[in-house]
């Protein structure tokens, strides 16, 4: 690089012509970062998988959880939509070496436009993931947790799912949420869920046609187990919590950690992809001033350029063990 | 910089993309559709769709890192440098965890231990 001064005798490796396996310093770093990172990103998922093996008969179904879809409310559309995010980050990622390519040819009109659709694409994707977790976090339907742990949902005759609202009992109730204003001082609990245990109770017992939906998958069907209006009366006896949505302790899912992991893995490729995004707003302020114009090489648009891939190969991993395995 | 006049690559891009949507559609048509005859079937402990979105991924992980990270212009000994500790690495902690959750899983359905009461 133009900046690296060699003072030293020690030979002219890549302060001079000579580069170690042909990359310089910063690409080669810039590559190991990226090995360091998939291995860490791997950890994630490779734990994701051992806690899925390990609840292999009770893990949520995928498509069943994400299957929301902008303005079209109440449609099914189990897919399509992260199947757009991951359309609209690989077309950031064309865009981006579009922009090296530019950038090789010395053409700084081209860089700058590039550059820029790359930005507008991250940005796009990050909303996405926003507005992903927002659904994630709200829920749909709403399910009760039994004091050993186990989440039982709620269907119709029909196999179909049946939200809490439409069956709870709306027997009017005193019940005020513990905060550290109005009861001991040390503690509080979260936000009260809509309805009450009772209130579940009492309107599934009155509502004659709805059945429990356990977490468990029949493996004959791959669909989860729905149980007969017998089992399902003595289950909801068990009822502990009333879960609504997800948190990071309960969700309406099924198993914790699905919810947990959910979180953690997007979450963190989430941050990697605003970060990408930092970096590419950093670059492409040094492309309009002209800096790589004087240095005379665009290859600092090629290193981010690797960091961007990098986070779309990630999002091509997650996609496929989050929502297609 | 090692290469200085450079030709353009911009067809090569477009190819590529074109191969990463075609392969993308076709996840997300087997993700809906999920044929019985590979839903169904097991190999290795896991079923035929499984598989087939797993080799899916990797070749596009393969089209990413090649062509858009710019593998293929590298030299042979900075690619295994990447790509050799990452595929030994994560085929070796993939391999350990599964198995070892795969056998708690068995523990848990075999045994008297129950997490469900």
């Amino acid at each position: 690089m133009a900046t690296t001064v060699t003072t030293s005798t020690e030979g002219k490796v890549w302060g001079g012509g000579n580069e170690p396996m042909g990359a310089s310093y910063g690409k080669m770093m810039m590559w190991f970062f990226i090995v360091s990172d998939a291995l860490t990103f791997s950890g994630f998922l490779a734990a994701y998988g051992f806690s899925r093996f390990k609840f292999i008969e009770t893990w949520p179904v995928a498509d069943e959880v994400f299957s929301h879809f902008p303005f079209m409310h109440g449609v099914n559309a189990p897919m399509y939509y992260v199947a757009l995010m991951t359309f609209i980050l690989i077309f950031s990622s064309v865009t981006m070496v579009l922009a090296v390519d530019a950038g090789h040819q010395m053409n700084k009109k081209k860089v700058t436009l590039y550059m820029f659709l790359t930005i507008i694409g991250g940005f796009i994707f990050l909303g996405s993931q926003a507005w992903e977790w927002k659904n994630f976090i709200k829920g749909e339907y709403g399910a009760v947790e039994t004091h050993g742990g186990a989440l039982l949902q709620f269907v119709d005759k029909s196999g179909k799912r049946v939200a809490l609202a439409d069956f709870a009992s709306t027997t009017p109730e005193e019940r005020v949420q513990h905060k550290r204003s109005n009861g001991l001082w040390f503690t509080d609990e979260g936000a009260l869920p809509s309805f009450s245990v009772k209130q579940v109770v009492d309107g599934f017992k009155a509502n004659e046609n709805i059945l429990i939906r356990s977490e468990k998958i029949d493996p004959a069907t791959k669909h989860k187990i729905v149980l007969s209006r017998e089992e399902s009366l003595a289950l909801i006896e068990n009822s502990k919590y009333v879960v609504e949505g997800a948190n990071l302790h309960r969700n309406e899912y099924g198993n914790k950690l699905f919810a947990d992991f959910f979180f953690f893995i997007t979450g963190f490729h989430g941050f990697h992809v605003f970060s990408g995004v930092v970096i590419n707003i950093v670059i492409f302020f040094n492309v309009l001033l002209g800096t790589y114009e004087r240095r005379g090489s665009y290859e600092m648009v090629e290193k981010v350029g690797l960091y961007w891939h990098f986070v779309d190969l990630v999002w091509v991993f997650v996609f496929t063990f989050f929502y297609l395995v | 910089m090692a290469h200085e006049s450079h030709e353009s690559n911009v067809g090569r891009i477009w190819k590529v993309f074109g191969i990463l949507s075609v392969i993308t559609i076709v996840e997300v048509i087997l993700g809906i559709v999920k044929p019985h005859g590979l839903h169904f079937t097991n190999l290795f402990g896991m079923n035929l769709l499984n598989w087939i979105f797993i080799i899916l991924t990797i070749w596009k992980a393969y089209y990413i890192m090649w062509a858009f990270m710019h593998l293929e212009g590298e030299k042979s000994s900075f690619r295994w440098t990447i790509v050799a500790p990452l595929a030994f690495l994560i085929v070796y902690l993939v391999a350990i965890l599964l198995i070892e959750g795969d056998y708690i899983f068995e523990v848990f359905k075999n045994s008297t231990i129950k997490w469900n009461f």
